[in-house]
């Protein structure tokens, strides 16, 4: 009974209601039928060609067989081993620092810190006893992780110390973070990736040549360094004034200050923020399309000129965009976790 | 500031030689100095090797190529340019374009935006859920997904020509855009404009003075009755009138393709409508927030004072949400501004794709093209964000 009440005052409380109601029940069922009969009950699953897809559904063979290829791009099959090797050392030592209880998790977080990024790029690109692999072989989702995570260690550290820069007393200092905030802020990210991939060869100095993927990184790192540095800001104006006084009052000079007392709460309140950042920053790494860098996108991109698959655009672009949106939503629930348990906390 | 000094901490005995070290002016000069110095320097540096390899590889320099024949050919375009047109005609035909995607996409979407943010906000529980479930899933994929998604997915494969899918018998859509009417040229709709303009300024006339004379005598003036007779009522019979006498070029099928009309390049079509259902997803949340930002008890004191509910909403609801809406909605507004650059990838002819691309192809001046591009959005960037504070101060004060 309770239930019938319910469904009249949420759905049908009015007669206006209804009509809303009822004709969005309808759209509703006319769009889902024909989407779960595409995905599921027409689709293929089973096969290995192009010729196996008879049915009007969707032909998930295709995926299937270019799973490879979504995953780790054009890299070498035989060293793939690394890849996955790469990525189960992020798992772990990522699971491994979120237990609050590991003994000396601050010493172990700084040295998996210094260590895992060389260890990373040393796996990937190969070198020093391991078969060196060309950035050009890279793709898929390998790459989306790896440009997000290497452009986030380029905007993290940047962004905080534009983030205080912007909030220093000495004048020069703060002109010269908010001059570098809003200059990369006020910018496409588009022309960002064409002037890193155009300009950092033309700056250095002849004979040090940049890797295409390493100028990408360059330039989403600057990028997202600007928009970091802005939500650092927003947790460093949330603290109390008295957090830096009550710390000078006892001797702490700036640095220590900053570094104990300051900037520990502040990226504390600013953490739901950075995560917004961070998933700006995959939703960005698909830019490098346009300087031809095949990521998760480009790589759906490119398999749909495949002969011996064509039209498969929805199935390319339905897998595509369903990995994207499990990752940010994924991560977007990580960042409002984080400001519940933020607010429960001040609560009490 | 003190520990790259700290071996140097003042000890009884010591002279008073270095004293000035401790002073919080010098170290202030010294550290500003020093990350000056060090930027300048950087600085330098990328300017001497750039300048190094630039004549090492023959590029020229300065802004003469802006003069030059732009050589370019351009399938988007409003202005006069041709191919023999200059570099300068190719910037501004980029600027045109961008100004242009960006302009019917922040309409669209402020409007589809409202929509959803209203309806994620009402009591209907399908109404609501469907919304939020939209805005969920939108916010969580990249742009690009979507512009590559509507320029392959969806625009490629419409029909051709033959079958394009007619809108009330005026405009076409099919897989070479969209082809819309065009008023032939000598058209009314400049003192339809006209009309409507002086519309406007009458109404701000009126306003200003009704709100004068009810401060002086308390007498309230019909203030919104002739708004809207001003503004909803009389622009639509000028526009309504201004269409009959117009003749209009409409696009017709001769052969296998329409003639007439204005076509709107598929790149166009696939661009707008991806900005727009990606950004009124954000649009929407900012609505919401600014709509729920409101205290209840707001709501409760206008029904004590005894406003009736559609005063509420204009006196009490719309100016307090406004004003926490305004500042995000500016940075949303930037954001499609910048964000129309995504249209390179498909090829639309914006500034980034036409200007660092093309022009910058052909003419190899990195540098002066990098600056020019940038620089043109940085310009419209800070027009608008002043010209957002300045209504933002307004609003503040009103409504304080």
């Amino acid at each position: 009974m309770s239930t019938l009440r319910l469904i009249r005052q949420k759905l049908f409380a009015t007669p206006l209601d209804a009509v809303i109601t009822l004709v969005l029940a309808f759209l509703l069922w006319r769009a889902l039928v024909p989407l779960v009969d595409w995905m599921l009950l027409d689709a293929t699953f089973r096969g290995a060609s192009r010729a196996d897809c008879v049915g009007d559904g969707a032909c998930w063979v295709f995926v299937k067989a270019r799973f490879g290829q979504f995953m780790y791009g054009l890299y070498p099959v035989t060293e793939r081993w690394r890849v996955d090797l790469a990525g189960a050392i992020l798992v772990v030592s990522g699971a491994l620092l979120a237990w609050k209880a590991l003994p000396y998790r601050r010493a172990l977080a700084i040295a998996a810190l210094i260590v895992l990024p060389p260890l990373g790029i040393w796996l990937l690109a190969g070198g020093f006893g391991l078969r060196p692999v060309e950035t050009r072989e890279w793709g898929g989702l390998t790459l989306t992780i790896f440009i997000s995570l290497y452009a986030a260690l380029i905007a993290i550290p940047l962004g905080i110390l534009l983030a205080l820069g912007r909030q220093s007393r000495l004048p020069i200092i703060r002109m010269l973070s908010i001059i570098f905030i809003e200059f990369w802020r006020g910018v496409p990210i588009v022309a960002v990736i064409f002037l890193a991939s155009i300009l950092l060869p033309l700056i250095m100095p002849a004979g040090i040549g940049i890797d295409r993927l390493a100028r990408a990184v360059i330039g989403l790192g600057l990028v997202i360094a600007a928009y970091m540095a802005e939500a650092v800001r927003g947790g460093l104006q949330a603290l109390p004034e008295g957090q830096h006084e009550a710390a000078t009052a006892l001797g702490l000079g700036y640095w220590r200050a900053t570094g104990l007392i300051v900037l520990p709460q502040a990226i504390r309140i600013a953490l739901p923020a950075m995560t917004n950042e961070f998933i700006a920053l995959i939703k960005n790494t698909t830019l490098v399309l346009i300087v031809s860098i095949l990521d998760l996108l480009g790589i759906a991109q490119a398999a749909l000129a495949d002969p011996n698959w064509v039209g498969m655009n929805k199935e390319a672009y339905a897998f595509a965009g369903l990995l994207y949106w499990l990752g940010c939503f994924g991560l977007s629930r990580v960042g409002l976790a984080m400001e519940r348990s933020q607010a429960k906390n001040e609560k009490r | 500031m003190d520990s790259g000094l700290a071996g140097l901490r003042p000890r009884p005995g010591m002279t008073h030689m270095f004293s000035f070290l401790y002073q919080k002016k010098f170290r202030d000069l010294f550290w500003q100095a020093f990350v000056l110095i060090g930027v300048l320097g950087l600085l330098a540096f990328f300017v001497i090797n750039a300048s190094r390899n630039m004549r090492e590889a023959g590029i020229a320099s300065g802004f003469d190529f802006l003069w030059r024949t732009a050589g370019i050919e351009i399938p988007f375009v409003l202005t006069n340019y041709t191919a023999q047109s200059d570099n300068w005609s190719l910037l501004f035909v980029g600027i045109v374009n961008t100004l242009l995607i960006t302009f019917v996409s922040v309409i669209a979407a402020t409007v589809l935006g409202f929509v959803i943010g209203i309806a994620r906000l009402s009591t209907n529980w399908l109404l609501s859920r469907l919304a939020g479930a939209y805005v969920e899933a939108v916010r969580n994929i990249p742009l690009l997904f979507f512009v590559l998604f509507w320029y392959f997915g969806v625009i490629a494969a419409l029909p051709g020509p033959r079958q394009s899918i007619g809108i009330f018998g005026v405009a076409f859509l099919n897989n070479r855009g969209l082809i819309i009417p065009l008023p032939n040229y000598p058209s009314p709709f400049g003192k339809a404009v006209l009309a409507i303009l002086a519309a406007l300024v009458v109404q701000f006339v009126f306003a200003a003075w009704a709100r004068r004379r009810r401060d002086r005598t308390g007498k309230d003036a019909p203030v919104w009755a002739v708004g809207t007779l001003l503004l909803g009522i009389l622009p639509v019979i000028a526009l309504t009138l201004a269409t009959m006498s117009t003749s209009w070029d409409v696009p017709a099928l001769r052969g296998f393709n329409y003639r007439g009309g204005f076509v709107l390049v598929p790149e166009f079509v696939a661009l707008f409508a991806a900005l727009t259902t990606y950004t009124a997803a954000f649009i929407a949340e900012i609505v919401r927030g600014g709509i729920l930002a409101v205290p209840k008890g707001q709501l409760e004191a206008a029904a004590a004072v005894g406003l009736r509910p559609s005063q509420t909403l204009r006196l009490v609801v719309i100016p307090q949400a406004l004003r926490v809406m305004i500042p995000p909605m500016t940075s949303q507004y930037l954001n499609v501004l910048k964000n129309s650059s995504f249209g390179a990838a498909i090829a639309y002819p914006e500034l980034v794709s036409v200007f660092m691309g093309s022009a910058l192809n052909n003419t190899g001046q990195a540098i002066e093209i990098i600056a020019i591009t940038l620089s043109v959005y940085l310009a419209i960037g800070l027009c608008v964000s002043a010209l957002m504070n300045w209504y933002n101060a307004r609003m503040a004060l009103v409504t304080r």
